[in-house]
């Protein structure tokens, strides 16, 4: 074990893959020499030399197409898009190309191997066009995988999970934990399941759900509940596409209750998809209306983004109003 | 860095504009309309046997269009594109390359395809969406793939597949391949944002890939001068940095050569070339365009003359490769063989319902086997509204 943050075990899970992998090749804006802007492929050229890590040109959807390419090579390219907020240019490479290559060929062809890794969230002061969650856009894309960390334990192991599936990952990391995230990360190489959600906390009363750098948030609302009394069941999506409705719902069928916390904006965002799900799965069960803590429908704001943002408080008080129903 | 700027000062005192179509860029021509050669024009290295491959495949595109837009016009296929006109481009490209290549096109060049060896059965197998298809009945019409012969699998965006062929050839570089990317698209699909961001990159991260524009005069019913103002396509590969050739896309000889020269060229210096050809499309977009809306028949009868096929014909007659009797009875044998596996693929079942869920992932999500699942029972309630797949599962 060694001490991490989340940059160090991410560049620690690139490290072991290209060791172990000739075809992993990483590329991205200023992901060369200077080791991307948050430094997450530093010294990644240096030790595997300039044809597997590079500089790219200014072009998401060049990037996304030429991962495409290579990936359906065979080769497993690790494509770094600056930040999620700029992902959109590469949207129909990823929607239409990546997502359906498989399927559309019927398997001659596949881009198992792909990872694009992304910067979300916010916290940093980054206003609308560095503070984006978009992971909503994408889950409503069948053929794609996503995956977001909560910590850099987490975020080694399914990261090179990614890397390794057969299927094509969208690698969401919560920008605001890449420092302020440390933990103790095992050196060596392991994977950690996509697809399954992780059940962090037991508890009796009511299940609060959220992923990524949301974690720490639902944890503080969860200990002041505790503090009244209310017993949580905290769990860790992990994954949004293919997501783990059965963790979730087996939880939600003990304590009757569900809070669901998300960054990225209320409307369409992916609690309602959640909601609609275990509603269904749960109906006879359920205590209470199934609460949503997201973000407001607004632009991510810069001045005003403590009052915008899904806090511990006003997750608190979705946990409070969801046992007193 | 001595050269921060990547660009090359040379100095004048006022300031002094380049125009547009500074750039003179030659046009390849080898063969004249009747068959002889251009004077000065140099024939490249080509056998009777492959001569007579690439003459015997652009026939076989054209009867087979001819075929399939007849089967459209009866409802038997939802969709057909034909490639009319510019089967020269599409052969002779083709033929200059090794089988090893990758081709990634855009859907109009089913002459590449067939030149690769994809058989008459595929062809009509991938036409019917029958369960026999290699693409799992998924796609429309023309939307052809086959991983043994390396030719990608049509995608309908325009475009995209541009970026992706330079990330083919860099993958094929990093392997150290002895092989190439070969990716056609339009003159339209030049105005898409992944045209110019798979060039850069190509020419970027010196990736051996041939762009190869059909500029064949319209994209569905804008024509080129609609489309751009520039120079034909040809004048961009220069912007990018990278070797550039345009060619007379009806003289297959003259394509046959030049893609064999970018070949060489990019796979000696790990570079990307652009090869512009220039041709028309004879036919309409597809088999819901209607052309006589954007254009005059006295322009397509024009054009009609350009035929890349005739002009073949009469130079490999005049080598005394091809005796036209002969040949005349092999068209007819395809006609009928054509029609024969129409009518066998026609009548093979659609793929089973398990291919609704199969090939989204490596494996099928849990999700989706439960909504196969719930599916299904549905069907087994309903069987009359789901003739194609009611009864076929247990």
């Amino acid at each position: 074990m060694a001490k991490m943050n989340m940059l160090q075990a991410i560049n620690n899970a690139l490290d072991l893959a290209m060791a172990k992998d000739d075809g992993v090749v990483c590329f991205g804006e200023d992901v060369g020499h200077f080791g991307g802007v948050f430094r997450a492929t530093s010294k990644l050229q240096e030790k595997y030399g300039k044809a597997r890590c590079f500089n790219t040109p200014l072009t998401e959807q060049g990037i996304a197409g030429f991962a495409n390419g290579m990936a359906s090579q065979g080769m497993k390219p690790v494509a770094e898009i600056q930040f999620a907020d700029y992902i959109f240019p590469a949207f129909d490479q990823i929607v239409n190309e990546t997502a359906k290559f498989r399927y559309r060929s019927g398997n001659e062809f596949n881009v198992g191997g792909l990872v694009f890794r992304t910067p979300y969230g916010g916290g940093i002061a980054g206003g609308h066009y560095h503070s984006q969650s978009p992971e909503a856009y994408f889950a409503h894309t069948p053929g794609l995988k996503i995956v977001v960390p909560r910590d850099p334990h987490q975020a080694k192991g399914l990261l090179l999970a990614a890397i390794a599936c057969p299927d094509p990952v969208i690698f969401f990391e919560p920008k605001k934990l890449y420092r302020a995230s440390i933990g103790e990360v095992p050196e060596e190489y392991y994977e950690l399941p996509i697809g399954k959600a992780e059940v962090l906390q037991q508890g009796k009363d009511v299940t609060v759900l959220a992923w990524g750098a949301q974690m720490e948030i639902v944890q503080k609302a969860v200990d002041m509940a505790a503090e009244h009394g209310v017993s949580c069941e905290v769990i860790d999506l992990r994954s949004i596409l293919p997501w783990d409705a059965d963790t979730v719902a087996d939880s939600v069928k003990k304590t009757g209750r569900l809070v669901i916390n998300h960054e990225a904006p209320l409307t369409g965002g992916f609690a309602g998809e959640i909601a609609a799900t275990i509603q269904k799965m749960c109906f006879l069960h359920l205590e209470s209306p199934i609460e949503r803590v997201c973000g407001l429908d607004t632009p991510y704001p810069l001045a005003l983004e403590k009052e915008y943002v899904a806090d511990h408080l006003k997750t608190f008080e979705a946990i409070m109003r969801s046992v007193n129903f | 860095m001595t050269n921060p700027n990547n660009a090359t000062i040379t100095t004048v005192h006022r300031a002094a504009f380049t125009a547009g179509d500074a750039l003179k860029i030659p046009t390849s021509r080898i063969l004249k309309d009747d068959g002889n050669l251009y004077d000065g024009a140099e024939l490249p290295t080509l056998d009777q046997a492959t001569a007579l491959k690439m003459y015997d495949t652009m026939v076989f595109t054209r009867v087979l269009d001819e075929r399939m837009l007849a089967a459209q016009r009866q409802g038997r296929i939802s969709f057909y594109m034909q490639c009319l006109g510019e089967e020269g481009a599409t052969v002779g490209s083709a033929a200059a390359l090794t089988e090893q290549d990758m081709i990634m096109a855009q859907y109009r060049e089913q002459g590449a395809l067939r030149y690769r060896g994809f058989s008459l059965e595929q062809f009509m197998n991938q036409l019917f969406s029958n369960e026999l298809d290699l693409g799992k009945g998924r796609q429309m019409p023309v939307h052809y793939g086959s991983q043994a012969i390396n030719y990608m699998t049509i995608s309908s965006p325009l475009g995209t597949q541009i970026p992706q062929a330079s990330g083919y050839a860099y993958a094929q570089k990093l392997r150290g391949l002895d092989a190439i990317t070969l990716c056609y698209f339009g003159e339209g699909a030049a105005s898409e944002g992944d045209f110019h961001a798979g060039m850069n990159m190509a020419a970027v991260h010196k990736a051996p890939v041939i762009f190869f524009c059909r500029n064949n005069g319209y994209a569905i019913s804008t024509p080129a001068n609609e489309q751009f103002v520039g120079d034909g396509i040809a004048c961009r590969g220069v912007g990018y940095g990278m070797k550039t050739l345009r060619v007379d896309g009806a003289d297959i000889l003259a394509v046959y050569q030049a893609t064999k020269m970018a070949r060489e060229y990019a796979l000696a210096h790990h570079e990307p070339v652009l090869i512009e050809s220039i041709a028309y499309r004879l036919g309409a977009h597809s088999s819901s365009d209607d052309p006589s809306g954007y254009r005059s028949k006295e322009e397509e009868a024009l054009w009609r003359k350009n035929d890349p096929i005739a002009r073949f014909k009469a130079w490999l007659l005049r080598q005394g490769w091809l005796d036209e009797a002969a040949d005349k009875a092999k068209t007819e044998q395809l006609r009928v063989d054509i029609l024969d596996a129409l009518k066998v693929a026609e009548k093979v079942a659609k793929p089973g319902i398990e291919h609704l869920i199969s090939d989204v992932y490596a494996e099928p999500i849990p999700a989706l086997q439960q909504q196969l699942d719930e599916l299904k029972q549905h069907i087994r309630k309903y069987p009359d509204a789901y003739p194609i797949t009611a009864g076929r599962f247990e």
